[in-house]
């Protein structure tokens, strides 16, 4: 750094010289901080860039996780008042009909994710783990629950049958219930 | 006997061979500068103090927690790529692999080690950061120290958490749906969290179940395939990598920082 730019003696001088930006010659301020800005403009640019390109990497296109929807029979196979636990095992989710309506509820307990028991006889869903109960509804009423179950979405196909699709959630506490796809007028 | 010993010894220190290994060569130490010589000629000894102040080596004083931390730290290393010559990360071996690991493989005890390891890891963290708080090892100069000391605690617990998931049992699986679901009450970035339908430009939503901090945690919308293979590479690539270099930065600031405290 602190040796003298280095010129060649017993050269000849130019009769025309044309400045050209020479690496013997000292750059100018005005270039340093153009050339500066540049440089360290595009290699922030390409991290970033790369950055950028790990983060979508970590996003995948394609899913292998079981189907997230499933057709669920006709409406008349559910009887009014019951629990249906025909697809609690498959697809984790209880149907129930009551005299106006179908909904579909998510086995998970609001508490932890435990999967909770439908109990026939005292008319409730009751987790195993630390004892949360709700009401056929999804209401909870008791233990450490601190929210109702949630509704899947569940609507009719074109040939009557239903469609349950379980990424669209709904759920009581933030009045989600009222929707017209968390249930199915029968 | 162990006067042949000796010479033995002092014509070993002759051949080549020996100074090859030890730059210091075989000299006898005589001298003040011999003897740091010798500590700084050789790459493992550097890493150790020329000297040290007498408290520095007071167990009342510092718990060795730091250092037992480290110890900690090598035997789970050393037990953890053990276990990876056996254990699969996937939905379909891996919890047979760890009750494999424990019944079958000789001295399976290798799982035991790494699982009571890693709590006691986390135990000795907390002691060290106790007694560094304690003793206002915390104060200027060795303000940055602490971060950096904070930083490796909470890459511990990542640790901990990566390390949680992969037996597959029941207890894992709830456990990172649990942790998971904090992800996803992320402010902005987490589908159920305050704030996430800000990012929204109409009816399109950027943040939803499969494009949110947890998705990109589990790879997938619930704790499956993709989490568990995700967090295998972070418990036993990703992490370690990270955390070795803050260790690397926090044992080295701990000597450029004046040495372990003292009593003042």
């Amino acid at each position: 750094m602190s040796d003298p730019i280095q010129k060649p003696s017993n050269q000849p001088a130019q009769t025309t010289p044309p400045k050209p930006v020479s690496l013997n010659e000292p750059m100018d301020r005005r270039s340093f901080i153009k050339w500066s800005v540049i440089g360290w403009g595009a290699f922030v640019a390409v991290l970033g860039g790369y950055g950028a390109m790990i983060m979508r990497y970590l996003f995948p296109n394609v899913l292998f996780e079981p189907k997230q929807s499933f057709l669920a029979g006709y409406p008349d196979e559910y009887t009014i008042g019951e629990v249906s636990e025909r697809f609690k095992d498959k697809h984790g989710a209880w149907i129930v009909r009551d005299t106006e309506k179908i909904y579909v509820l998510a086995t998970f307990c609001t508490h932890l994710g435990c999967t909770p028991n439908w109990m026939g006889n005292e008319n409730k869903f009751k987790c195993p783990c630390h004892g949360s109960g709700f009401y056929k509804t999804g209401i909870n009423f008791e233990g450490p629950a601190p929210r109702p179950l949630e509704r899947y979405k569940i609507t009719l196909t074109d040939d009557g049958e239903i469609f349950i699709d379980k990424t669209k959630k709904f759920q009581q506490e933030k009045g989600e219930w009222s929707d017209p796809e968390s249930y199915l007028s029968v | 006997m162990s006067e042949g010993n000796n010479k033995f010894l002092e014509n070993f220190k002759k051949t080549q061979l020996y100074r090859a290994i030890f730059r210091t060569g075989g000299a006898p130490i005589s001298t003040h500068k011999q003897r740091i010589l010798v500590t700084l000629n050789n790459v493992f000894l550097h890493l150790h103090p020329i000297r040290l102040p007498k408290h520095a080596v007071k167990v009342k004083y510092t718990w060795c927690m730091g250092g037992l931390s480290f110890f900690v730290f090598l035997v789970l290393t050393i037990t953890g790529i053990l276990l990876m010559f056996y254990y699969r990360p996937t939905v379909e071996y891996a919890y047979g692999d760890i009750i494999d690991l424990s019944e079958q493989v000789p001295l399976g005890l290798m799982r035991e080690i790494h699982r009571w390891g890693a709590h006691l890891m986390v135990i000795t963290v907390w002691l060290h950061m106790f007694r560094v708080f304690m003793t206002g090892s915390y104060k200027p100069p060795r303000e940055f120290n602490w971060m950096v000391g904070v930083i490796l605690l909470v890459l511990t617990m990542l640790m901990s958490f990566t390390g949680y998931l992969l037996p597959w049992d029941q207890l894992a699986i709830w456990a990172i749906t649990v942790g998971s679901n904090m992800a996803g009450a992320t402010p902005l970035l987490g589908a159920s969290g305050p704030g996430a339908s800000l990012l929204a430009i109409g009816d399109v939503n950027f943040v939803h179940a499969a494009s949110d901090a947890r998705f990109a945690m589990l790879g997938g919308r619930f704790v499956g395939e993709g989490a568990l293979l995700r967090f295998y590479v972070l418990h036993c690539i990703g992490l370690p990598f990270v955390i070795m270099i803050f260790m690397i930065v926090h044992f080295w600031r701990v000597r450029k920082d004046g040495g372990i405290s003292g009593p003042t």
